[in-house]
């Protein structure tokens, strides 16, 4: 098995396991006072120090969810609720068309249950939004809730520079929230010197649990709760916390953190090698997204391990089940739960034809990667598009 | 061998694609979202495709171990089975989209894709036998689905295996019970996929507006009632009517004329017919000689009627019927067969009823 779709999931870490498995061995509510509640509080809070550390954060900053779509749904939805209140002229989001779909739809209920107007953010060719794509949305901010910009795109690796994002929407006083679900561990994440407001992680990308995230959120963010109960965290969000999946998630980003540097380099190595050996095998195949050495505020514009190819001719499903047929996973842009494959809304968004974005694919390298991955793909690609060419591109 | 397993959600095609794994071929399972705007839960035993079909679908295929893919047919379909469907009705003709979705959908536009990324054959749930490129109908009777794959030519027939014609459906029900399937127990599926409330006059209605016009009595030429569009009527067709003749005697559809808007109707003498015209036919093997002694079936679930088929001028067939028949309606396909009752009656082929 070939596993090139790590911006999917990616494999758990051993140690990750073992802290998981330890801690779920153990009894004992987070919340309540006796001795096995405190233990699972103190090993909480460990994780939650542990968490802030290696994101920049600090503890108080870091709200524990149920992963990656539930902070996006927290962010959007808490910050305009907050920011609404606050202020009723307050109606605008300001989002980039190349989101992924917890924070596309969550914009979309918006402005379908809650009167919002959403303005979407111009993007760069590669996918990138500019700060001045940014200022010229937000005007002079009054109207606007909350913009959102994700720190770099699942489907074609683009990093955008979300410090200077940040910049721009302070200085019309509006918070700026990041899904960095791709960006951690990736790239360098930093929440307080990149000083967004509100960012998303989860574990699963990392090697850590799925169904295990974080909203990290400023202390002096106004954020509505979706989830209301025990108020557990911070009054924001509610839910008995999972303890093991948290001393996971923990540990999953720590070692993702300081493994980055040298996991990057190693994982750009073999991408580059990757996209080469495609080109040569597929010369009129065409990369999207920001070229392989793309830089962006000091460092990598596109994320290391990441490939997205238009294949011309070949449809992206069938191009998926001829790899998965010769053992190599691979992914067509994010996973649709009703299987109907749609044209990547990503490429559109970046001005790609309809049969551009339905002739993609996705690999994605990560922290098992290795050499005999990248040629296990090298060694069927050119047959397998030759093939797919032959089925053709009509509607089936 | 490889072959593609097309799976609806329903029990028939989980059971064949069980069967194509259990002979030892290497199977992969697809379902065909047809539907544009597919529902999220299926209702009842009408309607297809939805997600609740694809997720029933992909249970059996992961239970199975085989690949599982959805495959968006959804704007074929609209453009060979639903426009299509929806043209001849504006014509004053009587479809059957199950046909036409085979004829164009499954063994034309998924087979053709399946054997372009190298498979060799599309396994379906139809309840038909097929064997050395001989079509048959299935050994259960009630269930035989032969008459919607008549249509089918040898080139498509040597693409496609029905590994159920020779059991019935409630082997097919065991079999399924036997392994597990959740599917063992789903109700069968009617009517029309496409219009899941199962009122086709109302959505032709929708997609046709209405254009009224006259019911006239064939006998006296007198106009007997109104109606709101020829979409709504089918030759043969006795209820629904809406008539006020002076005798009790019942009417029926004899014939509609969509550009004059005219629906003629009389008595069920003049309602039949012993003489059936179509256009070209296609065969399932090597064209017969004509004349030649079949059996006709004039429609889904109808009974075979013995008939002497000749060649017509103009490339079409004339079927001299033994007994006289109600309700041929242009645009149905006339499916002949070879009687056999011990290996099945033998589909020859089909052609399109004229009118």
């Amino acid at each position: 098995m070939t596993y090139l779709d790590h911006a999917a999931t990616t494999p758990v870490l051993p140690e990750v396991l073992a802290a998981v498995t330890e801690q779920m061995g153990r009894v004992g509510n987070a919340s309540s006072l006796h001795a096995g509640g405190r233990a699972a509080r103190r090993t909480a809070e460990q994780a939650r120090e542990r968490l802030a550390e290696a994101l920049g954060a600090r503890p108080s900053e870091v709200l524990f969810t149920g992963g990656g779509t539930e902070s996006d749904n927290l962010a959007l939805k808490g910050l305009f609720w907050a920011r609404r209140e606050a202020d009723s002229r307050r109606r605008r989001l300001v989002v980039s068309p190349a989101e992924h779909h917890a924070v596309l739809d969550s914009a979309e209920w918006l402005a379908k249950q809650e009167g919002a107007e959403v303005t979407w953010l111009r993007l760069e060719p590669s996918g990138r939004v500019t700060p001045e794509a940014l200022a010229d949305a937000l005007g002079d901010g009054t109207d606007v809730t909350v913009a959102s910009v994700m720190w770099a795109n699942n489907e074609i690796g683009t990093v955008s520079d979300v410090a200077a994002l940040a910049e721009v929407a302070h200085a019309v006083g509006v918070p700026l929230h990041t899904d960095a679900v791709q960006a951690v561990g990736q790239v360098p994440v930093d929440f307080a010197a990149s000083g967004v407001d509100a960012l998303t992680a989860t574990g699963h990308k990392l090697g850590g649990p799925v169904g295990a995230g974080v909203l990290l959120l400023r202390r002096d963010a106004e954020c509505t709760p979706l989830l209301h109960g025990g108020g557990q965290e911070r009054d924001v969000r509610s839910g008995t916390l999972d303890v093991p999946a948290i001393a996971g998630l923990a540990v999953a980003a720590t070692a993702a953190v300081a493994g980055r540097r040298e996991r990057a380099g190693r994982l750009a190595a073999l991408r580059d090698r990757l996209v080469a050996g495609v080109l040569e095998q597929v010369p009129d195949a065409q990369l999207n997204g920001a070229p392989l050495d793309d830089v962006v505020a000091g460092g990598p514009g596109r994320l290391p391990g990441n490939a997205h190819l238009s294949f011309p001719g070949a449809e992206g499903d069938a191009l998926l089940m001829l790899l998965d047929a010769r053992g190599i996973e691979c992914s067509t842009g994010s996973a649709c739960s009703a299987g109907v494959a749609r044209p990547s809304h990503v490429l559109t968004a970046v001005g790609a034809d309809a049969a551009r974005a339905r002739s993609s694919l996705r690999f994605s390298l990560g922290h098992t990667s290795t050499d005999a991955d990248v040629d296990a793909l090298l060694a069927v690609i050119g047959p397998v598009v030759e093939r797919a060419r032959r089925a053709g591109m009509g509607r089936h | 061998m490889r072959v593609l397993a097309a799976m609806s959600g329903g029990v028939d095609s989980a059971v064949a694609a069980a069967l194509a794994v259990d002979a030892g071929h290497d199977v992969t399972g697809v379902h065909l979202a047809l539907s544009p705007d597919r529902q999220t839960l299926r209702s009842g035993a009408r309607g297809c495709c939805s997600v609740e079909d694809a997720h029933d679908a992909r249970r059996v295929a992961d239970e199975l171990g085989i690949p599982f893919y959805v495959w968006d047919l959804a704007d074929r379909f609209r453009e060979d089975v639903v426009e299509d469907f929806v043209a001849e009705y504006a014509a004053g003709r009587t479809p059957n989209p199950c046909l036409r979705c085979n004829e164009r959908i499954k063994f034309t536009a998924v087979l053709d894709r399946a054997q372009a990324l190298g498979f060799d054959a599309v396994v379906t749930g139809h309840h038909a036998r097929l064997a050395d490129g001989q079509l048959r109908r299935s050994v259960d009777a009630a269930k035989d689905q032969s008459y919607v794959l008549g249509v089918l030519t040898a080139g498509q027939l040597a693409g496609a295996r029905f590994p159920l014609g020779s059991m019935t459906k409630e082997r097919v029900r065991a079999i399924a019970a036997e392994r597990g399937f959740a599917v063992a127990t789903k109700p069968d599926s009617h009517d029309v996929c496409f219009i899941p409330d199962g009122d086709t006059r109302g959505f032709l209605t929708r997609r046709l507006g209405t254009a009224p016009g006259p019911v006239v009595d064939a006998a006296t030429g007198t106009t007997v009632g109104r109606h709101e569009g020829t979409h709504g009527f089918t030759v043969g067709q006795r209820r629904g009517l809406g008539l006020a003749v002076g005798d009790q005697r019942p009417r029926y559809v004899l014939s509609i004329e969509p550009v004059t808007r005219t629906v003629t109707v009389g008595t069920a003498e003049l309602a039949g017919v012993d003489v059936v015209r179509t256009g070209p036919p296609t065969w399932t093997g090597p064209a017969p000689a004509l004349p030649l002694q079949a059996e006709a079936q004039l429609r889904a679930h109808g009974t075979p009627v013995p008939c002497t088929v000749e060649a017509a001028a103009g490339g079409g067939l004339v079927l001299r019927l033994t007994r006289t028949e109600r309700g041929v309606a242009p645009g149905q396909s006339a499916v002949l067969y070879a009687p056999d009752p011990v290996r099945g009656d033998l589909v020859l082929g089909q052609a399109p009823v004229a009118g």
